[in-house]
């Protein structure tokens, strides 16, 4: 199979998904009496509003809070059991966030709304948008873009590719790759009900070489499909990103500050796209999701199917916890998954992967002079010269900063990964960048 | 468990490559070099390359306890320099410089060092090549150990009968008489008159594929710079330029420094550019420079100062060379600056 990729820049990190490419999804319940913690706000958008009240009994799959902005999404009680509470609570990102509290009562009472199997043939584009809505899909790659808005673009936009992001660009992540091995048709399922929602569009299953046991399999399911292709990609992070992944497949480039939609294009990742699926088809509400638990510091590396709200304490207890006390915990890829301080916190829609590191592999080496080597400029997907925003970052020239295109930066890592002064390039783009959009929004 | 996890922005795994692993890598190109110039000059340049490495770490280390900075010299990068400033000395004769040899070697480096490196800012920071400053420092303060007689060969094989070349180099023979007084084998293996590192093509075309290969330094400059020495030679003969008749194109690329100049002192990191543009201007202008010099100008060879010219443009050619960013179109680009 001929092989795409995008042009400029990339990097090669080693892989570790050998860890956990070959565990099969093992699924994973809260005990009786656990207490579950369902944020408000686990999108990009408005938090949602809790329709419910202390001491309320809840069923499982019962809506728990609704979408009242546009830019909003619902959230569902994974489990059956009693509020306990509606307050503040930590969450993975490191804030308090208002936080809906369920004890399970390990019944698993599903809510009569759920489980009616269905085809989606007959439904229209509406029904298929509402129930998309209804069920709290967002982006589960990470970003939390809310899924019904996404599949929906304004009518400017002509859709004509939808692209399963099956790329798992990201080192040790490797739920998409078991997704692909293990729920294959319902997968090619999910985008025949995006396609369905683009008439004329073609649907693309977007898969790097290093699985090619899911390209094989995705190609065999796809036979009988002629608005859906697989396409094998060549190895190279960041093309999960993206305007990388739309370069790839399609040959286009997304605009700086544009979305993808304005090339024609909706990116959606392997678990959204299944999320779809359960949500038309069998009336199911995202309840749960598949994480890659691995890591030199884990007993047991696997991927496991959790309910969201779980506590991360009571799951790490249930895969077999750790061998060694681990210094770094990674919500996400090493690349671009955020460090939290404490595991007391919720799984919530876009936790991926817990990583966890020994002392040895989370200590980093301490940064040095920049050598004008210039493999940050070589290794940048967007065509930046990390070296000059790096200076632009320090000395909080944001004119400099703007004019070298910072605002572009798609916060990869790859500039970081490569340096061998090990400066911390990324970090100080990526955070002034935020700075500089602040101050913007400000104006 | 809880309040002992660090804490840190992503990406949180860095590549193996670091600073001293990327010096250390210059160091391997330039090990066959250096042996085939300690074949051919012997033990006199043995001891300068010694003193050489020596002095630049001293300078470096002297530097660092001064301006109260970390030492530095684990990094490497005051090896390589000092390496490369003696791959650009003439090998003396021990019986009529008994002090320079020890002497020269301190001068070059402690102003490579601490005038060309340290006091710009240290690693990263000089904007000329630090060997190569002390190199034309040291032109200017030994004229007549730094260029005609002193360059002949007098190591082991040179004296075992090997043909000894005249003592002159072959670009300077060309210059004064049309011929190069050795043949282009002597010029490949690097049996001719020269300094300590330049003569052996074949070593130093080892040495940068070794670092091409490894990803050291990209193939752009040392690619470019050569084949503007061949072509602007080829070009200026066949126009009729009365002063590049004697020249042949092939010759042009074996004798003097042109390997040594292309693939460890143009590439430079500090002193080049890093966009994939900038470093092919830079292995043009380098070639271009180096061509004008050796057919028309007063000395023989040009490398050394086509470096140094194209050092001082490097800020600028970074400037206009940027790479286009990803989403903009070619217009645009151009309208953003």
């Amino acid at each position: 199979m001929n092989l795409k990729t995008f042009k400029i820049g990339g990097i090669h990190p080693p892989e570790g998904k050998e860890y956990t490419e070959d565990k099969p999804i093992e699924i994973i319940m809260p005990e009786t009496g656990a207490l579950m913690v369902f944020p408000m706000s686990q999108h990009i958008g408005a938090p949602a509003s809790p329709i419910v009240a202390k001491g309320d009994r809840v069923l499982l799959g019962q809506k728990i809070a609704e979408a009242e902005a546009f830019m909003c999404s619902p959230i569902h009680s994974s489990v059956s059991g009693t509020v306990k509470d509606i307050k503040p609570m930590l969450t993975p990102g490191g804030t308090m966030v208002q936080s809906i509290i369920i004890e399970n009562d390990g019944l698993f009472e599903e809510d009569p709304s759920l489980g009616k199997d269905t085809s989606f043939e007959s439904f229209t584009r509406e029904q298929i948008l509402d129930k998309i809505k209804n069920a709290g899909i967002v982006g589960l790659g990470g970003a939390g873009f809310p899924t019904h808005i996404k599949l929906n673009p304004p009518p400017t936009d002509k859709i004509d590719s939808i692209i399963v992001n099956a790329a798992e660009c990201e080192p040790y992540l490797t739920t998409d790759h078991r997704v692909m091995l293990e729920k294959t048709d319902r997968l090619v399922q999910g985008l025949a009900i995006m396609l369905k929602l683009h008439p004329g569009a073609h649907g693309y299953i977007a898969i790097e070489n290093n699985k090619q046991n899911a390209i094989d399999a995705m190609v065999k399911a796809v036979q009988g499909f002629d608005n859906i292709s697989v396409v094998a990609l060549l190895t190279k992070y960041p093309q999960g990103s993206e305007k990388q992944l739309i370069y790839a497949v399609t040959g286009r480039e997304v605009g700086s500050g544009k979305l993808p939609a304005s090339a024609g294009c909706i990116v959606d990742n392997v678990d959204t796209v299944l999320a779809v699926e359960r949500a038309v088809c069998k009336d199911r509400p995202l309840m749960r999701r598949i994480v890659t638990f691995t890591g030199d510091a884990v007993n047991n590396p696997g991927n496991y199917q959790v309910r969201i709200g779980m506590n991360m304490n009571d799951f790490i207890k249930a895969v077999g916890g750790f061998k060694e006390e681990p210094s770094k915990i990674i919500a996400g890829g090493p690349m671009m998954g955020k460090a939290i301080y404490s595991t007391d916190v919720p799984f919530i829609k876009t936790s991926s992967a817990l990583l966890c590191l020994t002392r040895e592999a989370a200590t980093l080496p301490p940064e040095s002079n920049c050598i004008r080597c210039g493999k940050c400029v070589s290794a940048c997907p967007m065509g930046l010269m990390p070296l000059n925003l790096n200076q632009d970052a320090l000395s909080s020239d944001m004119a400099a900063f703007e004019a070298h295109h910072g605002l572009d930066c798609i916060m990869c890592g790859s500039c970081s990964f490569v340096c061998p002064a090990k400066r911390h390039l990324a970090q100080t783009i990526i955070a002034y960048r935020g700075e500089v959009m602040a101050s913007k929004r400000k104006k | 468990m809880n309040g002992n996890l660090m804490v840190s922005s992503s990406p949180h795994i860095r590549s193996n490559e670091t600073i001293s692993s990327v010096m250390r890598d210059v160091i391997i190109g330039l090990v066959p070099a250096a042996v085939m110039g300690i074949i051919f000059f012997g033990v006199t340049a043995a001891i300068e390359i010694a003193m050489c490495i020596l002095a630049a770490i001293v300078a470096e280390s002297i530097y660092n306890k001064i301006a109260k900075k970390p030492n530095t010299i684990k990094d490497l990068s005051a090896v390589v320099t000092g390496l490369l400033l003696a791959m650009n000395l003439p090998a003396l004769s021990f019986d009529t410089h008994p002090i320079a040899i020890f002497v020269m070697p301190v001068v070059g480096a402690f102003f490579a060092i601490i005038i060309a490196k340290q006091l710009f800012g240290g690693l990263g920071q000089n904007f000329i090549n630090p060997a190569l400053a002390g190199r034309a420092f040291l032109l200017a303060s030994y004229p007549t150990l730094m260029s005609g007689s002193a360059f002949g060969p007098t190591g082991f094989l040179a004296k075992a009968g090997i043909d000894a070349a005249t003592y002159a180099t072959p670009l300077a023979s060309i210059k004064q008489t049309g011929d190069a007084g050795a043949t282009l084998i002597q010029g490949l293996i690097g049996n001719t008159g020269g300094t300590i590192g330049e003569t052996c093509a074949i070593a130093l075309i080892i040495g940068g594929l070794y670092l091409i290969i490894r990803k050291v330094i990209s193939w752009r400059i040392p690619v470019v710079y050569i084949a503007t020495v061949f072509i602007f030679t080829t070009i200026l003969k066949f126009a009729g330029v009365p002063a590049a008749a004697d020249r042949l194109p092939v010759q042009e690329l074996f004798y003097g420094g042109l390997m040594l100049g292309a693939f460890f002192m143009a590439t430079d990191y500090a002193s080049s550019p890093v966009t994939p543009k900038g470093q092919l201007i830079m292995g043009f202008g380098c070639g271009f420079i180096t061509t004008l010099i050796r057919v028309f100008g007063g000395y023989p060879e040009g490398v050394s100062y086509s470096i140094l010219l194209m050092n001082l443009c490097v800020p600028l050619i970074d400037r206009y060379t940027a790479p286009r960013t990803f989403g903009y179109s070619k217009v645009k680009a151009k309208e953003v600056k």
